[in-house]
């Protein structure tokens, strides 16, 4: 279909409107309102005790998150593609189940699981706080973000299928070795493209967290919870604008590693 | 030695070897041939150990490995789309049975040399396979089975993804290379051509059970039955006998009479294939078959389109009783 | 050595032949390559203690007063009015970004103009960002403190442009590559048959894309009704005009009322299966039609 000169131009400029008014005019103003004081003014509202304490336990979550869910993320990917056992199609069901939920949801399910009262109430009495502690928030973001490194790396496997890994084993190889030096380095780039989603991801957890969350300032507050206490409880737009700046930013770098990484991998 | 005896294995229904038992001598390059599903895929992985049987067991070198992992068994295996390690360069493909028995990185590097020298890949040594071509690739795969010094060498359609110039100079330089290093060697193929051109030995496959054992001439001279004739070459239905093309021989028809052992029939067609010439005949039952003469002969007989002639075989054949139709096997 | 010579008749064992005795060795260890059973058993564990466990517990809250305060609390009226207001809205919020999502899918694919890579990449970007930053940045241009004079905060309007926000790239990029994939030689057969560029898009065009539009839209809509963090701040949470389904479950786990945001949240976990089935269905069955044609 070639549209005329006419059609083609309205398109394009309908398109185009729709999307400033939607993602570029917000996007700028937010930028705008964040630098309205200076580099230095966004530098300060960044490195504010709460603000740094914020980044600190952010990055604490990822750091717990990402290796758990590469662990096991690989497992379940193994024996979704390699093994042969009843409800394997309902194991892959579930996997998938996390996207089809609400992060207030999450949330809901987390607290009569786990809070006072719920299945596993009795870890509190032991002196674990999972709940308004650490480890729910944790268990939150692995929730929301378990998907991630299995999707990525199930494609792979079926890619590479077990020939290489039989190769290794008619050399000698033990299972673990092979798994070590074929298996792995073969995924290698599904992996870490699983695994730049699932920062993302954690860096970016809002609903969930907040529900497991004691949300106070400085001390269980994340970054996302930081942007969402300084607008509504501090009054302070321009705070909230700094904070929300900068985690825009990360998702850019996010995106452009994602973007890197795509061409890597399917070139592999 | 490999002794394989009453081995059988089944998929779900599929029953993919029945009661197979055979023997292969030591230092020989056997050909295990047949047609697709014919089982010799599932007999090689058996006797490798990578998949297992339900019943029978398999000895190499005297010792019974029925229930030895694959690691242990002492084997070589070529898959036949190389298996290479994609990640690896040639040189570390080459290396890995090596370095996971950790032997010490000299003899690791002196024996990888040896072996690119052999396989004629030294300029490739630091090369990934994605930029090697196919040949190239499954040399590789080759030195790097050889690596760890295998009792036996076993190779699972090896050649079956190259194209035919590739596949045939290949094979050649494989018998070659086991002539040199006497491995004991088994090679599953489906191309009788292949097996003819370079094994020792051939065991013909058929749906899971082994028709024939023996030289290549064996099975081409003396085939045991039907099936492994018409699967090892042409073949062409000379009055309800079976017959090799070649071996039809023809002469003018002299009037009316027919000649005592030979069948009346009209030439169809004349193709000159080079040297040979296919000579396409129907009898006066209006089955068509085939005669393959040289130049020489269709001269001599000044054959032409139309010509009645008497077609005799040359040998006897032990397939007397008529059998299902037989197609002309090429 | 010897070489054992097996001769046998061509074709099938004579009736009556006796199978041989299987002995059924013991297995030897499986190659590499195949996960064992304690691989199959941690990922069972992991997949269940982390996902399943919690929305089982969930369920059995919602259940614990039988299928009759289930019931009630999902009918209660401020509930319903939650639920009126989030599956109306995202209804709203999917069409539009079908239109739309089309409409930008196709102008990022058939045309060209100076800077579209970067309108492209543009589009990931609702998807990357974290919810809470997607209500701040909209409130920037849209909020109380609005540069331009729009405020859309505490409006339906407003909620209606944060869901959009959210949900823009599914539809395009379900649309994109069938577009980049779609056969242009049938279109121009169609066009010198005689129809107008509308006949063929209606006709042509239109019927390719219709499944990915469908399964973006489903998908944009699954997505928008369990939206939480993108409204929390526009939206205003007025009961019954602008409280979405995940407010109202997250009022009620304030007030203690657990059994009611258990019910509630069952209910909006089912109408996005429900979504997400058909949806599988749907592809499903495209599937099966692609591979019946010759």
């Amino acid at each position: 279909m070639r549209l005329r000169t006419g059609a083609r131009l309205t398109a394009r400029t309908v398109a185009l409107a729709y999307l400033t008014v939607l993602v570029i005019l917000p996007v700028a103003v937010i930028l705008w309102r964040s630098f309205g004081e200076g580099i230095g003014g966004f530098l300060a509202s960044v490195t504010t005790p709460a603000a740094i304490s914020a980044f600190n336990l952010s990055l604490l979550i990822v750091a717990i998150v990402v290796p758990l869910n590469v662990v096991f993320g690989v497992t379940v990917a193994l024996a979704l593609v390699r093994g042969r056992f009843p409800g394997r199609g309902a194991l892959q069901a579930v996997v998938d189940l996390p996207f089809a939920v609400s992060p207030i949801v999450v949330g809901v399910a987390l607290i009569l699981l786990w809070g006072v009262g719920g299945w596993f109430g009795g870890v509190e009495a032991l002196g674990v706080k999972v709940i308004f502690g650490l480890p729910g928030m944790v268990l939150a973001t692995i929730f929301v973000t378990m998907p991630f490194v299995v999707r990525e790396v199930e494609p792979v496997l079926h890619e590479i299928g077990q020939e290489q890994e039989q190769a290794a084993a008619t050399l000698g190889a033990s299972s673990w070795q092979a798994f070590w030096r074929v298996t792995l380095p073969a995924i290698r780039w599904g992996l870490t493209y699983g695994v730049v989603l699932t920062v993302a991801r954690s860096l970016g957890e809002f609903g969930a967290v907040i529900m497991v969350s004691s949300g106070f300032p400085g001390v269980s507050e994340t970054l996302t919870l930081l942007v969402h206490g300084r607008y509504l409880d501090d009054h302070n737009t321009f705070g909230a604008y700094c904070a929300a700046t900068l985690l825009m930013a990360m998702a850019v770098v996010a995106l452009v590693l994602m973007t890197l990484l795509d061409r890597k991998r399917s070139t592999r | 030695m490999i002794t394989i005896a009453h081995a059988s294995k089944a998929f779900g229904d599929f029953l993919a070897l029945h009661d197979v038992s055979l023997d292969i001598p030591t230092g020989s390059l056997t050909a295990l041939l047949g047609p697709s599903g014919s089982g010799k895929s599932t007999l090689l992985r058996a006797i490798a150990g990578l998949d297992d049987l339900d019943g029978g067991t398999v000895t190499i070198g005297g010792a019974d490995v029925t229930q030895v992992v694959p690691q242990k068994r002492g084997i070589g295996f070529v898959f036949q789309h190389y298996a290479a390690f994609k990640h690896m360069t040639v040189r570390d493909n080459i290396a890995f049975g090596l370095s996971i028995r950790r032997r010490p990185k000299a003899e690791i590097r002196r024996r990888v040399d040896e072996l690119l020298e052999v396989v004629g890949l030294e300029v490739f040594q630091n090369r990934y396979p994605a930029q090697l071509s196919g040949g190239q690739r499954q040399r590789m795969a080759l030195a790097r089975a050889l690596a760890v010094d295998p009792q036996v060498l076993l190779l699972d359609e090896p050649f079956g993804a190259l194209d035919a110039k590739v596949r045939a100079d290949l094979r050649r330089w494989l018998r070659r290379l086991h002539d040199e290093v006497h491995v004991t060697t088994v090679l599953v193929t489906h191309d009788q051509e292949e097996a003819l051109d370079i094994a020792d030995r051939i065991a013909l496959l058929h749906k899971g059970r082994i028709e024939q054992v023996g030289t290549p001439d064996d099975l081409y001279d003396r085939p045991a039955n039907e099936f492994v004739m018409s699967f090892l070459g042409s073949v062409s239905r000379l009055g309800g006998r079976l017959v090799r093309p070649h071996d039809i021989v023809l002469e003018r028809a002299a009037g009316g009479s027919a000649v005592d052992g030979g069948i009346r029939a009209t030439v169809r067609r004349i193709v000159r294939l080079g040297f040979e010439v296919r000579v396409e005949l129907q009898d006066d039952d209006g089955a068509e078959f085939t005669a393959q003469l040289t130049r020489g002969d269709v001269e001599a007989l000044a054959l032409r389109e139309g010509d009645a002639v008497v077609a005799s075989s040359a040998r006897g054949t032990p397939f007397e009783e008529p059998s299902l139709a037989v197609t002309v096997a090429s | 050595m010897a070489l054992t010579a097996t001769r046998s008749r061509a074709g099938n064992p004579g009736p009556g032949a006796p199978a041989p005795s299987v002995e059924r060795t013991a297995r030897a260890r499986r190659v590499t390559g195949t996960i064992g059973p304690l691989g199959i058993g941690v990922s069972v564990l992991w997949v269940s203690v982390i996902v399943l466990l919690p929305l089982a517990a969930m369920t059995f809250t919602a259940l614990s007063g039988g299928l009759g305060d289930l019931w009630e609390a999902v009918t209660a009226p401020a509930a319903l009015a939650a639920l009126r207001v989030t599956l109306g809205t995202s209804a709203v919020v999917a069409l539009v970004n079908v239109v739309m999502g089309t409409l930008v899918a196709w102008v990022l694919v058939r045309d060209d103009f100076r800077g579209k890579g970067l309108v492209n990449a543009l589009i990931d970007l609702p998807f990357a960002l974290p919810t809470i930053v997607a209500s701040i940045v909209l409130l920037s241009l849209y909020g109380p403190y609005s540069p331009i004079g729009v405020q859309l905060n505490a409006t339906t309007p407003g909620l209606t442009v944060a869901l959009a926000f959210v949900t823009l790239p599914f539809v395009v990029r379900a649309v994109q590559p069938v577009l980049l994939e779609a056969d242009r030689e049938v279109e121009e057969a169609a066009a010198s048959l005689g129809g107008s560029n509308l006949t063929v898009f209606r006709r042509i065009v239109l019927p390719t894309l219709l499944p990915a539009i469908l399964s973006g839209g489903g998908l944009a809509f699954a997505r928008a009704i369990g939206e939480y963090g993108s409204v929390v701040l526009i939206g205003g949470n007025i009961p019954g005009r602008t409280q979405v389904a995940s407010q109202y479950i997250q009022q009620q786990i304030e007030i203690d009322r657990p059994v009611n945001a258990a019910a509630v949240s069952v209910a909006l976990l089912l109408v996005a299966f429900v979504v997400l089935f058909l949806l599988r269905l749907l592809a499903g069955f495209q599937r099966r039609r692609e591979e019946k044609a010759p």
